[in-house]
């Protein structure tokens, strides 16, 4: 039962990159809509938005990764992912296919001096091209 | 499996709350007049079915302890001993003594080590003391001549008929002893009717016996026929039958045939009214018995729904003006109906706190030696389930005070000329979304100067404070933590966990408390609670373009200042308002908006937490409105400001401000 997710990832793009979470994380992706912000919240913190009458947090991906910034635009999606009991939305640039990777074509990230702050939990490699993984437990520390 | 065993353990323990629920009510019943025996006879049944569920659950503590009830209530229902005071206040003890066993099954999912040994040895004591006739039914292997037995065992001989006195011992290995003495019981009623067994044949059903039982049989076979087929049942160690010579020693006796028409009635009463009985009573677990009326109505709220919305898919592809308003107003209608038939799902009675408050009032009057008559009104208020987890421990508190520090000795209260007997009302009623609870008392009130010194002496206020403070200040110093006015601290309160947790804990529910004194006459606290923790009314205001909510029972009141009425003293902006100085608080500063400096008139909302005030800048007011609480999530939890949020009709969310915070 579990081989059928465990290497599945949802993939998405930030800037050119690709990234991705572990399906059995995600729980739905939503097309940009209209949020609340919230005060005195940190910069990466867009607002809440309502998710189907629950109350989501929404949190802009680039900025949590200290990215450039981007307009909103009709590509921009929200990923619905869930971690230790926090239920929050991700802003992403566009999202993309849902994508098989063996745990053999996963490279570990090399440590870096401040590895405690990295989100990459490894890379991994499909054909010609690299998937960003990041650890969502990371993301989501507040 | 494990999942399997920890279901069990929530129905048993459900249940089980629910018998001693009821064993608690009727064993007050059976206080008042002991001497009916349909209280007797109720008791008798829990405790029969406790013994049952725990044996069968395998919780042998319990089911010892409850064995020996039955054998107590047993001798009561024969009227083989009276029921006197001692016997009701064990029975009371084995009541707590059991349940505290089932909180413990609920906190650690197996039963505590406690055999209950002392208790049950006072119970024996109690059939030995008691008894006429000396009881060996803890033997299982004597048979116990009652009137019944022997007036059978007459009309027997008269039919000429043979009567035996079997006893049986169980090979120690036998795993299902039940089972093995069914077929036993099988093979003798193929000879003729077992008239008594000992123990019962309910305990022997659910294997309350240990190896060893006793029966008495009449059959028209002689002895050696029966022995052959019985020798024939395998894990039987020992069979020993004897014939009844004699029955002459136990003559037949009219006069008690009246008891034992009753005692069949009742017994076969026992086995009909048992699950029915089940089902009326209350509940006290973490689930909500729901009447079925109250789900059928939601059901058809839900399935109107579905019609609606598909009246109005088909409308706004035509969209004609009128009819979709029409629509869009019964939608209103259904929502709001929907809305109302699911709170009412959460309502329960509140007679679930209220009903152990007899059993508190009547120990706590035997401990002080105060007589108390207390007198409930209003159980079948409603309120949500949440809240009546939460209302419990302070209500229980409030009444340990009254009797406690409120109502004084009989003899003080004879000089006073008041009745010897005290009186604690316990009230309860709902008032538009609130429902208020009082405790009332007619003990001797709160003196002012007894609270002053104790207040002073725990250096809470100092003696120049002292001499301003009105009775009202004074009867909020009540509330502050460490505050216990008893001069011996008592078993029963004055832990010096006081009237603050009550206070922080009913503030926790939103609601409040407020005292009424007056000296020798009494004291009441009134608790006023919300319906519901889910839904609460509350002030929407805007502040540029977004909106909040502020709970409604925090605002005192709106007032209109200009920017010359505001002061600045040491960097906080204060205004004259009533005679008194009220904080002013620039909420969009608070909030990170830019904030208009152009602007002179401000709009403020008076928030009030206990007697501290602030007043909030706002942009505008919406207006009142109801709202659903939505929590913020582990995420955004803790937030500065905000205590949650809500959904507003048009799916946009409103943050609620937290009002503890802000003052």
């Amino acid at each position: 039962m579990s081989s059928a997710i465990d290497n599945k990832y949802v993939t998405f793009k930030l800037n050119k990159e690709f990234y991705g979470f572990p399906i059995d994380k995600v729980i739905s992706i939503e097309r940009m809509q209209k949020f609340t912000r919230i005060p005195n919240g940190p910069t990466h913190l867009k607002g809440v938005i309502n998710l189907r009458g629950e109350v989501i947090p929404l949190i802009d991906l680039r900025q949590k990764l200290d990215m450039e910034l981007k307009e909103i635009d009709n590509n921009s999606r929200i990923i619905i992912v869930t971690e230790d009991d926090i239920v929050a939305g991700l802003i992403v640039d566009s999202s993309s296919e849902v994508m098989e990777i063996d745990s053999g074509n996963i490279d570990i990230m090399p440590t870096t001096e401040n590895d405690d702050a990295t989100c990459v939990s490894g890379i991994g490699k499909i054909e010609n091209r690299l998937i960003i993984l990041l650890e969502l437990s990371k993301l989501l520390e507040n | 499996m494990d999942l399997d065993i920890s279901q069990y353990i929530n129905i048993f323990v459900e249940e089980a709350k629910e018998h001693l629920q009821n064993m608690n009510e009727v064993l007050l019943e059976l206080e008042k007049s002991p001497s009916n025996l349909g209280y007797v006879n109720e008791i008798f049944r829990v405790a029969h079915t406790i013994k049952g569920m725990s044996g069968t659950m395998g919780f042998q503590n319990m089911a010892n302890l409850t064995h020996e009830m039955e054998n107590v209530l047993q001798a009561a229902r024969s009227s083989e001993i009276s029921i006197s005071g001692e016997i009701i206040d064990i029975l009371f003890e084995c009541f707590d003594a059991l349940d505290t066993s089932v909180n413990h099954i609920v906190d650690f999912g197996e039963e505590d080590n406690n055999t209950h040994k002392p208790l049950i040895n006072r119970l024996s004591e109690l059939l030995v003391e008691n008894k006429e006739v000396p009881n060996n039914r803890n033997s299982n292997k004597e048979i116990k001549m009652d009137q019944y037995l022997i007036n059978a065992l007459h009309l027997a001989r008269n039919k000429g008929l043979n009567a035996y006195t079997i006893e049986f011992t169980l090979n120690e290995s036998c795993m299902l002893k039940s089972a093995r003495a069914f077929i036993i019981f099988n093979t003798l009623e193929t000879f003729g009717d077992v008239i008594y067994s000992n123990p019962p044949t309910e305990d022997i059903e659910d294997e309350k016996f240990d190896l060893e039982f006793s029966v008495v049989l009449i059959s028209e076979y002689d002895r050696e026929e029966i022995l052959k087929e019985l020798n024939q049942i395998s894990e039987v160690d020992n069979i020993n039958l004897s014939y009844i010579e004699s029955i002459d020693g136990f003559p037949e006796d009219d006069v008690h045939l009246e008891t034992i028409e009753n005692f069949d009635k009742s017994s076969t009463e026992e086995t009909k009214s048992d699950r029915p009985a089940q089902s009326n009573l209350g509940k006290i677990g973490k689930t909500v018995r729901v009447d079925i009326d109250r789900l059928d109505n939601l059901m058809n709220l839900v399935s109107e729904l579905i019609i609606i919305k598909t009246r109005m898919d088909d409308l706004s592809e035509k969209s004609t003006g009128e009819n979709m308003t029409e629509a869009i107003e019964y939608l209103e209608r259904i929502t709001t109906n929907l809305h109302d038939a699911v709170m009412k799902v959460r309502m329960v009675p509140i007679e679930r706190v209220f009903n152990r408050f007899p059993r508190l009032v009547r120990d706590l009057s035997k401990e002080l030696s105060k007589e108390i008559d207390l007198q409930m009104s209003g159980e079948e208020t409603e309120v949500d389930r949440t809240v009546i987890d939460e209302i419990g421990d302070p209500l229980i508190h409030l009444i340990r005070n009254s009797i406690d520090h409120g109502i004084e000795l009989p003899a003080d209260r004879l000089k006073v000329g008041k009745p010897e007997k005290g009186t604690v009302i316990l009230k309860s009623y709902p008032d538009g979304n609130n429902v208020v609870i009082e405790v009332e008392d007619d003990g001797r009130g709160i003196e002012r100067e007894r609270i002053l010194k104790k207040a002073i002496e725990k250096g809470l206020i100092d003696d120049r404070e002292s001499e301003n403070l009105s009775l009202e200040d004074t009867i909020n110093l009540m509330f502050l933590p460490g505050f216990s006015t008893s001069e011996i601290v008592s078993d029963v309160s004055g832990r010096g966990v006081g009237l603050d947790v009550v206070k922080s804990k009913i503030e926790s529910i939103n609601g409040s408390i407020e005292v009424q004194s007056i000296k020798d006459k009494g004291t009441k606290f009134i608790i006023r609670i919300p319906l519901t923790l889910a839904i609460i009314q509350a002030l929407l205001i805007r502040l540029n373009e977004e909106i909040y909510a502020i709970p409604l029972s925090s605002v005192t009141e709106i007032i209109n200042i200009s920017e010359d009425m505001i002061r600045d003293v040491q960097g906080q902006e204060i205004v004259l308002y009533r005679g008194n100085t009220l904080s002013i608080l620039r909420l969009k500063d608070l909030l990170d908006l830019e904030e208009d400096k152009n602007i002179e008139d401000f709009v403020v909302v008076v928030i009030n937490k206990g007697d501290k005030q602030a007043g909030l800048i706002v942009d505008s007011l919406i207006g009142q409105q109801e709202i659903v609480i939505k929590g913020l999530g582990k995420y955004l939890n803790g937030t500065r400001y905000l205590s949650g949020a809500t959904i507003l009709g048009n799916g946009n969310i409103s943050l609620i401000l937290d009002v503890n915070s802000l003052i």
